[in-house]
């Protein structure tokens, strides 16, 4: 199906999210949209999705006007969303998700509906069994469910929103060839993204936005140098790796032994430096979750010892090792991290170590002050915390750090933020490396690992790789263990 | 541009109370009484003269007390619905202390004030049993708060008509009222005494404070809006719900105390007079802000006191009040359910 927008305008507030953008989209096309955070691309989506409406322009979908109320709507005119975080019900049954949204009468027939469920799924190769239950798939079996629910109710576009962020090399791939099939087809896909390379490999034509504007397009073949230049107006690059002076041994791990519902971790040992950075890979819920968890003591090891400066901390609750300069962030920020409702200044109050009864407010105000300005944090000392930006709200985080800290423990330290903040927030954590502070993170970029680390630790089911030397090993090897290939059995 | 949505608030503010009153009047129109004749009532019933007024800050000294710790545990997201109970056992306590010491020959000044702080202990011990509850057992403070209250009653019931009964025949009358000497002073001609009023609104001051300018009271919030972000910038967490839950405790523990000592100078079985849920009522009303709790609680208790001539001269039950205040508890939340759905859209 053809999709054209035409001089779509929206405002949040002040913020001109969307400023005049006229796309056209043929049918069977790959259109990517790229862009950096808060550039747009997710509001001008949720535009042709139904979930907000535009304040000024018009869609036409094969050349006719149409007005999208909502979501119901838009599936009902053939335009189907795939959102970031999966909208699905994990407590329930796979067959029980697919059929939501269905108006199939009062008492839906499962057996037709799973002959359905099960030919498409064949159709495009997802083996997905239809009495699982939702929360024990991966976010990549989850993306599979979603794409086949939104063609069973009839959706000629799709629009996919960041869908490489958390599935694994080959779920990857197997989600672009379907991608290139359905497009096959005659149906049109809009990708939207950060990553340039999924873009640049899957895409025919990208539009890329920036400031709520279209700044330009291109056609494959595309210029990587030039879509940086218009995502960002310049270029840029990660920089050279560098490794830091070693500091002696901030935290050791002796046969520590992890276990919860899912998985068990056996016997791992570990030494870090002051300086050092240990980056963890795996695919999400492989285990390294618990074992950050573990350093900091939030979870609690079956066995084993966990030591802090030579101190032995087994056992003892996160405030000991915060004592102890160890600290952890978390990945869901407005979640775990941070508070809603309370404004930066308050934060930085609330993370100061004080006996004070009285807060004193100048001073809060000053320190809020200082820290915008060290972390450029767009907002200002009253801006509540979940009115900023994610990118902004991952600095704010960042600047509630002690100061001087022996251990920083992070999960996805730089998830869903742009390039220009990925390398601002690395900057910034490296100059705790060279004060002696060692960083043991998370995350599900690969080129982050290696571009950060000094050595990897791989995690797959629960099992743990010896340390990898990041300088040496590659992107490929690094998929390979991920994903289960090469371990000693 | 905040001015502007200042007046926009008080607005909004208005229509709720507007409409609170016009579905009262639907109420009264449907029970066949003049809904005009009957507000005007309420009003020269709570305003008429000096000495009502005083009964009205009579109603208000227990109200703005409980409210002032329904406060503290609303910052840190604890619904503490057993304050009824809190306040009950305030009352026990200080009924307690002061049948033990009425005979010791202490002074009754130094009496009265050690019957007031172990009412405040009372109501503390019944809050941290909550607490300790939600905190140990994983039991929902709405729930065991509840459950609490019920033993309250029944405490209360059981004491007037067991151990603490009248010579001769107990009754629902309560117990033995105290020598004149153990009851705190009155205004003259009045039932108001002016230690209640100022012990009341001293309250309210430390909770303004408390929860405005200090580390405790900023940390309080912190774990009400996110306990395991909270938990991760370093606020020990349980501790604080449980401190949390004491200081209410203390405060609902006085406003029995004040119940026992200022006004019933005994123990009656419904001591607590629905204070508790009316609190309750007040600090959602005030949306959490210690600054607006003085005059809602002081509203709220003009209603009460203005409807009690209702049945007298209208022949209306004096629930009216009470209907009143629901209607307009559950407005003000429409509206300002309203008020953030256009907040949202514009």
């Amino acid at each position: 199906m053809k999709v054209e927008l035409r001089g779509i305008h929206k405002y949040f507030g002040n913020n001109h999210a969307n400023n005049d953008i006229t796309l056209n989209i043929p049918a069977g096309t790959i259109q990517g949209i790229l862009g950096e955070n808060g550039a747009g691309k997710s509001t001008l989506m949720k535009i042709l999705s139904g979930f907000i409406h535009a304040d000024k322009g018009e869609i036409l979908l094969d050349g006719k006007a149409v007005f999208i109320q909502s979501p119901a709507t838009a599936i009902h005119h053939g335009v189907g969303m795939l959102h970031q975080d999966p909208l699905d019900f994990p407590p329930m049954r796979v067959i029980d998700n697919f059929m939501i949204g269905h108006s199939g009468g009062l008492f839906p027939n499962r057996a037709s509906v799973t002959r359905d469920f099960k030919l498409i799924a064949e159709q495009y190769g997802f083996s997905l069994d239809p009495d699982a239950y939702v929360d024990s798939l991966t976010v990549g079996e989850r993306q599979q469910l979603e794409i086949i629910r939104l063609l069973w109710l009839g959706a000629r576009v799709l629009i996919l929103d960041e869908p490489t962020t958390g599935i694994s090399a080959s779920q990857k791939e197997k989600l672009f060839a379907t991608l290139r099939t359905l497009a096959e087809q005659g149906k049109t896909i809009i990708f939207v993204s950060h990553k340039l390379e999924d873009v640049e490999v899957l895409c025919h034509q990208v539009a890329v936005l920036r400031q709520g504007s279209l700044v330009g397009e291109a056609k494959k073949p595309f210029d990587t140098k030039k879509l940086v230049e218009m995502m960002f107006g310049k270029e840029i690059s990660l920089g050279a790796r560098q490794t830091l002076e070693r500091h002696g041994s901030v935290l050791s791990l002796q046969n520590v032994s992890i276990e919860d519902v899912r998985l068990k971790i056996k016997d791992v040992s570990l030494e870090v430096s002051g300086g050092e950075v240990i980056g963890l890979a795996g695919m999400e819920g492989s285990g390294q979750g618990a074992f950050l968890r573990a350093c900091a003591g939030i979870v609690r090891p079956v066995s084993g010892h966990v030591k802090v400066r030579g101190r032995d901390l087994t056992g003892k609750s996160y405030h000991v090792y915060k004592r102890n300069g160890v600290e952890f962030l978390p990945a869901a920020r407005l979640e775990e991290g941070l508070v809603p409702g309370l404004s930066l200044t308050e934060h930085y109050v609330l993370a100061e170590k004080s006996k004070d009864v009285f807060i004193n407010h100048e001073r809060g105000l000053k320190q809020a002050q200082e820290k915008i300005a060290a972390f450029n944090i767009k907002g200002t000392p009253v801006h509540t915390i979940e009115s900023l930006s994610g990118g902004n709200q991952q600095r704010a985080l960042l600047s509630l750090l002690r100061d001087p800290l022996s251990a920083v423990l992070i999960e996805h330290p730089t998830r869903g933020l742009d390039i220009e903040s990925v390398i601002y927030i690395w900057g910034k954590l490296k100059e705790r490396c060279r004060k002696g502070t060692a960083i043991m993170f998370i995350s599900s970029d690969l080129e982050e690992i290696l571009q950060y680390s000094d050595r990897v630790l791989v995690f797959f089911s629960g099992r743990v790789s010896q340390p990898l030397d990041a300088s040496t090993t590659t992107v490929e090897q690094l998929g390979q263990l991920i994903g289960g290939k090469g371990w000693a059995s | 541009m905040t001015k502007n949505s200042r007046w926009v608030n008080v607005g909004f503010q208005i229509a709720a109370l507007v409409l609170a009153l016009l579905f009262t009047s639907l109420i009264l129109l449907a029970a066949g009484a003049p809904p005009l004749e009957a507000y005007k009532n309420i009003v020269t019933g709570a305003f008429g003269s000096f000495k009502k007024f005083s009964d009205v800050l009579v109603s208000w000294v227990p109200l703005l007390l409980v409210s002032a710790g329904l406060l503290v545990t609303f910052a840190t997201g604890l619904w503490n619905i057993g304050v009824e109970g809190q306040i009950t056992l305030g009352a026990i306590a200080t009924t307690w202390a002061l049948r033990e010491l009425q005979d010791t020959g202490l002074s009754p000044s130094l009496i009265l004030f050690l019957a007031i702080l172990a009412g405040m202990a009372g109501g503390a011990v019944w809050a941290l049993l909550a607490g300790a509850l939600k905190t140990f057992g994983g039991v929902n403070e709405i729930f065991g708060g509840l459950g609490l209250n019920f033993v309250a009653t029944a405490l209360t019931i059981y004491l007037i008509f067991g151990p603490w009964k009248r010579p001769g025949v107990a009754s629902m009358s309560g117990t033995e009222p105290f020598d004149e000497a153990l009851h705190l002073s009155l205004f003259p001609e009045l039932r108001l005494s002016p230690w209640a009023l100022v012990i009341a609104i001293l309250a309210i001051v430390f909770v303004y404070f408390l929860l405005q300018g200090t580390y405790f009271g900023l940390r309080l919030k912190a774990v009400g809006k996110n306990f395991r972000a909270a938990y991760l910038l370093g606020v020990p967490t349980w501790q604080y719900m449980m401190l949390s839950f004491l200081i209410c405790g203390a405060l609902a523990g006085i406003a029995g105390a004040m119940q026992v000592t200022a006004v019933y100078y005994r123990l009656i079985p419904s001591i607590s007079s629905g204070y508790g849920y009316l609190g309750l009522m007040v600090a959602m009303l005030v949306n959490y802000q210690a600054i607006w709790a003085a005059p809602v609680a002081l509203f709220f208790a003009a209603l009460n006191i203005g409807s009690i001539q209702l049945p007298i001269v209208l022949k209306l039950d004096s629930s009216l009040s009470g209907v009143l205040q629901g209607m307009l508890v559950l407005f003000v939340l429409i509206v300002e359910g309203v008020r953030q759905r256009i907040a949202r859209r514009s």
